[in-house]
């Protein structure tokens, strides 16, 4: 093991982040173990202020970690325990920070030249790297523009552009689609995921947006007030979320309560009610044959699309689960409709416009919520 | 009203106003303040003896002065700038605890009286000075009543305007942008040359003018610290001084020459780097 903390020049790109880190940020602690394996994709989610960029921070070095480790490959970055620090300068990490931070005053072929020129390359020699990165990201026409000159989107490319030209052994990336207006966030989302699966290093995407996580990332770790609350790949997170936040990210319905009963699958709810939950977990290679046992705390997911509304009692169908609310707000999303209802327990429902309008539903109506068995998934609590 | 207020009850479309009345409370002193700062310029220019000015112009050292105060002023600049920049980033930047009462202290010479600053210099530097005696044993200096006596004045007045004007650039500067420098292997001297300098370029060029206006216009400590010797250290206030005691007529003159250069100058570099958002 190395322990100069140096990185030397070989094999770099087949090297792993491994973190331990505790930082203390005021009245926060950031806690979180991670891995990420060489040209894997590691989003961090979580609210504002969960300590997402602290993480970052703690990465590229502009932040020592208060106990832990960081290392990538065989270079250990920082280990307070045995004095290991070392400076942004020498981690060769690349940033695309939330605002971008180009330099103003350069051009964008000279910010995408400028680590080079840092690491003592003539200028010309720089330019010709930095004008080969722009050509490869397809930005070539781009290289004598300053940044106040560059669209959002543009300017997002030029930072990816700068990050990834400094050959970096890590990409550390801060939101970086959230300074873009809708339109271009789609374009570039996509474009993004395709030059960060190139990139052999690992990466680590800080965001506060599921849909981004989801897409761009292999692995997704969820971060809360300073504490890892999951970790695992988008699919895992999206159907098995553990905790309301995370839920309510990815649009599922999260109960919590206790198993009662193994052979018709009820689960009690905290709040008094009962649901079946018949869904196969997705994770339960039983397939939801063998539950665990009565009285075990239990999550249960119902996706938003699952339940079925009415405005009069429905008659008795195959639905297992049938409960009455009164609806507390209507909220329009891309291409349907979210209704919150508040009952025994409280949901979000997705309905076409089309399907408001014939229900006439507004707030404060009172409705009926049936919800299959089958599109219920219980598993035990995290 | 807010959603209507583009146009009248009957949805005719009202006249646009640019920018509201001043009220007169406020109207009313800035006219005020407007008079008593350009009466006296007015006056100036009124009484200037215009027909006999090409004729006191050559017979008072005018040409001689100008010459002297133009050199030091630059000069005293140009060594604020060597030694007040890195002065300013240290104030900026350091997290030293004594930062705030060094920050007091360097910038004394703003609010002390020019007078008192000489006075200062002559203690310090002069024959006998706490430096002075040794630069006078050691290397047989004597600064007083010397050119380099009139920049040193100079300088020790009219720095301390450059260093706030560039401290303060520093401190509200993106520090964002020296640490995505710094991810990108930049190291702090590097950083300061390629990122930090070239954000701050427009406030130096504003502080190095205030600066040197302040140390063209430059008397009490100079006069105190290097005396008013025609050709050797009397500039161009000094030679107005000097010609309102025994010829005032003269004096109005050399103070309409020193106007005219400040005025000019300060024209000059307004076109070129002093414009708001200026993209230097």
């Amino acid at each position: 093991m190395r322990t100069d903390g140096r990185t030397d020049g070989t094999g770099r790109s087949e090297q792993g982040l491994a973190a331990q880190v505790s930082v203390v940020r005021g009245a926060l602690t950031v806690r979180a173990r991670l891995d990420v394996k060489p040209g894997e994709i590691l989003a961090v989610l979580g609210p504002n202020g969960a300590g997402k960029t602290t993480l970052l921070r703690a990465f590229s070095g502009l932040l020592a970690i208060d106990a832990g480790t960081i290392s990538v490959g065989t270079s250990v970055w920082d280990d307070p325990g045995r004095g290991i620090f070392v400076p942004p300068t020498e981690r060769r990490v690349g940033v695309v920070f939330q605002d971008y931070r180009l330099f103003p005053h350069l051009s964008v072929v000279d910010n995408v030249a400028f680590a080079a020129r840092s690491r003592g390359a003539p200028r010309r020699q720089a330019r010709e790297h930095a004008a080969g990165v722009l050509e490869r990201l397809g930005i070539a026409s781009l290289a004598g523009y300053r940044p106040r000159r560059l669209s959002g989107g543009q300017a997002q490319r030029v930072a990816l552009a700068r990050a990834l030209a400094s050959d970096p052994a890590l990409l550390l990336l801060d939101e970086p689609l959230a300074a873009l207006d809708v339109r271009t966030r789609l374009e570039i989302r996509g474009e993004l995921r395709r030059y960060l699966a190139a990139f052999h290093g690992p990466s680590v995407l800080v965001t506060h947006d599921p849909l981004e996580a989801m897409i761009i990332a292999d692995r997704i770790l969820v971060l809360e007030e300073g504490e890892v609350v999951q970790q695992g790949t988008p699919a895992e997170v999206a159907r098995r979320p553990a905790t309301d936040y995370v839920a309510h990210l990815v649009g599922l319905n999260l109960y919590r309560g206790t198993l009662a009963d193994r052979t018709t699958r009820r689960i009690d709810l905290d709040d008094g009610s009962s649901l079946y939950a018949a869904g196969a977990d997705p994770q339960d290679p039983a397939g939801g044959r063998l539950l665990p046992m009565v009285g075990t705390r239990m999550s249960v997911a119902v996706p938003p699309t699952a339940i079925s509304l009415y405005t009069r009692e429905p008659d008795a169908g195959s639905a297992r689960n049938v409960w009455t609310g009164v609806v507390t707000q209507l909220e329009l999303l891309a291409d349907r409709v979210r209704v919150g209802v508040e009952g025994h327990p409280d949901a979000l429902v997705d309905i076409t416009p089309a399907a408001l309008t014939a229900l006439g539903l507004d707030v404060g109506r009172r409705v009926w919520l049936s919800a299959k068995a089958t599109e219920v998934v219980a598993y035990p609590a995290a | 009203m807010t959603s209507e207020a583009g146009t009248t009850p009957d949805g005719i479309p009202r006249r646009r106003v640019a920018s509201p009345r001043t009220p007169w409370p406020i109207a009313v002193p800035a006219g005020l303040a407007v008079a008593f700062l350009l009466v006296p310029l007015a006056g100036m220019l009124i009484r200037a003896p215009w027909g006999q000015l090409s004729r006191i112009l050559a017979e008072t050292q005018a040409v001689e002065a100008l010459r002297l105060s133009l050199i030091c002023a630059t000069c005293a600049t140009v060594i604020s700038l060597i030694l007040g920049v890195p002065l300013a980033w240290v104030l900026a930047r350091s997290r030293a605890r004594g930062t705030r009462y060094l920050r007091a202290l360097v910038t004394l010479p703003l609010v002390l009286p020019p007078v008192v600053g000489g006075v200062a210099l002559l203690l310090a530097y002069g024959r006998v000075g706490i430096v002075g005696s040794h630069l006078d044993r050691w290397f047989g200096l004597t600064l007083p009543f010397t050119t380099v006596a009139v920049v040193i004045a100079e300088t020790f007045v009219a720095m301390p305007f450059l260093i706030v004007s560039v401290e303060g650039a520093l401190r509200s500067g993106d520090r964002g942008l020296e640490e995505a420098a710094a991810t990108l292997g930049s190291r702090a001297f590097a950083t300061f040359r390629r990122v930090t300098l070239p954000q701050v370029l427009p406030s130096i060029a504003a502080g190095s003018v205030l600066c040197w206006a302040r140390a063209l216009g430059e008397f009490g400590a100079t006069i105190t610290f290097a005396g008013n010797l025609p050709g050797v250290t009397q500039t161009m206030p000094g030679a107005v001084y000097r010609a309102f005691e025994t010829d005032p007529p003269a004096a109005v003159a050399l103070s309409l020459v020193l106007l005219t250069v400040s005025v000019t100058v300060l024209v000059l570099l307004r076109d070129r780097w002093l414009r708001p958002g200026a993209d230097v």
